[in-house]
């Protein structure tokens, strides 16, 4: 009994690279795409209820773009795309036993997705936004143009003044969202100390100057927009944060798993460098998914 | 389609069709977008908006996610789910057709 225990204890799990006769897939495999079948089943729902509350509206429902940024939404369809494009370059990578590019593509990814987020949660901050919001907005940003320094001035001190006022205006934002990234982003950071990565560093703080600079942009050009439009205001905001922010979740869901098949993770390529390859495929199933939903999401929420 | 992967020539053939299909669904972005700029009717608009999504759709799950040559188990679960998928989707035509019948729909 005592010598059975054990054996149960030290056998590996089974088909995790080899491929199980009977289905003819690794498990990981078709246990991923039974999981995406259910995803399936549970975006459906939502998607058949927005069709019937959308009948339902009749001609009072409104056109998205009266309410949604269009172009935003376009950004964040561009964003997600291209992390799908990356997170399959990362399995291509390992399939070609390349770690560097591995690392580079997966990180690009974490990037992509920590953007989209950080875009969105600018969206719903907005929605969120004190009735009164426009007036703040107005003030803080007559306040940039009294202190922007002078034209002789090095261009490096506007950039950066408006990288750490756009970081600190996240975290006055209200919503989780605005927070979320820039602690993300730290987190990043002391990481990339901590392993020692050069590269890693560089990819994220440049990134991250990036998008405090798409930060300051959208927010400049977002505050005439500004606006109380909570879920409570219609159904149409109604569905429109049930599915973005499910929808939200499971991006967030990505960036976890995907972060740590890039950083702690990533010791199993060294023994079992094909099981890794897979793992990186399964958690790219899950990742296109991710993407696929806001394919459908964009336009039928953003533009119909 | 798990020996071929193992090639490296095989990957960067794969690798120039994600790069094409990235260009591809980039270009049907801006068409959606510039498309919903048109105004159209609604009913035109709902039939370009989802046929675009749909075409984007299948390039994504054909390609990055390889149903495009996949085992047949993975059909057969898919298949089995766009069946519960459509029998969903179709709760709310019926709602419609009461609707027609009735003169009203019944959402609060």
């Amino acid at each position: 009994m005592s010598s059975s225990t054990s054996h149960v204890v030290t056998h590996p799990i089974p088909y995790t690279v080899e491929i199980r006769p009977d289905t003819g897939l690794f498990n990981a495999k078709l246990g991923v795409w039974l999981f995406l079948a259910s995803e399936v089943m549970l975006f459906g729902a939502l998607f058949s209820s927005y069709i019937l509350l959308r009948i339902g509206g009749g001609a009072t429902w409104p056109h998205g773009s009266t309410i949604l940024n269009v172009p935003i939404g376009a950004f964040n369809t561009v964003v997600l795309i291209s992390s799908s494009v990356t997170m399959v370059m990362a399995w291509a990578s390992l399939k070609m036993n390349n770690l560097g590019r591995y690392r580079l593509f997966m990180g690009l990814t974490i990037l992509c997705a920590l953007t989209f987020l950080c875009v969105k949660s600018f969206e719903y901050g907005q929605k969120f936004g004190v009735p009164h919001g426009t007036e703040q907005t107005t003030e803080h940003v007559t306040q940039t143009a009294e202190h922007a320094p002078p034209h002789q001035t090095a261009l490096a001190v506007t950039v950066f003044s408006s990288i750490a006022q756009s970081l600190i205006q996240s975290f006055k934002t209200p919503g989780i969202g605005g927070k979320i990234f820039p602690s993300l982003l730290a987190i990043g950071i002391i990481f990339a100390f901590v392993k020692n990565w050069k590269k890693t560093l560089i990819a994220f703080v440049g990134g991250g100057i990036f998008l405090s600079i798409l930060l300051t942009l959208f927010q400049l050009g977002m505050k005439s927009s500004h606006h109380y439009f909570p879920p409570s205001h219609n159904t149409f905001m109604g569905i429109y944060f049930t599915l973005t922010g499910l929808h939200g979740l499971h991006v967030i869901g990505g960036i976890i798993v995907n972060s740590y098949l890039w950083l702690p993770g990533i010791r199993m390529w060294q023994n079992d460098p094909e099981r890794f390859t897979n793992r990186i495929e399964v958690a790219g199933l899950y990742w296109h998914f991710v993407d696929l939903v806001w394919i459908f999401l964009f336009p039928v929420l953003y533009l119909l | 389609m798990e020996t071929s992967h193992n090639h490296g020539h095989d990957v960067q053939k794969e690798v120039r069709a994600y790069l094409m299909v990235f260009g591809g669904l980039l270009f049907l972005t801006i068409v959606t977008v510039a498309v919903s700029y048109l105004h159209l009717e609604i009913h035109e608009a709902v039939a370009i908006a989802l046929f675009v999504a749909l075409v984007k759709a299948s390039l994504v799950a054909c390609f990055f996610m390889h149903l495009i040559s996949e085992r047949k188990l993975i059909y057969i679960v898919l298949g089995i789910t766009i069946i519960f998928f459509l029998s969903v989707m179709t709760i709310p035509i019926s709602e419609i057709r009461n609707s027609k019948i009735q003169g009203t729909v019944n959402v609060p």
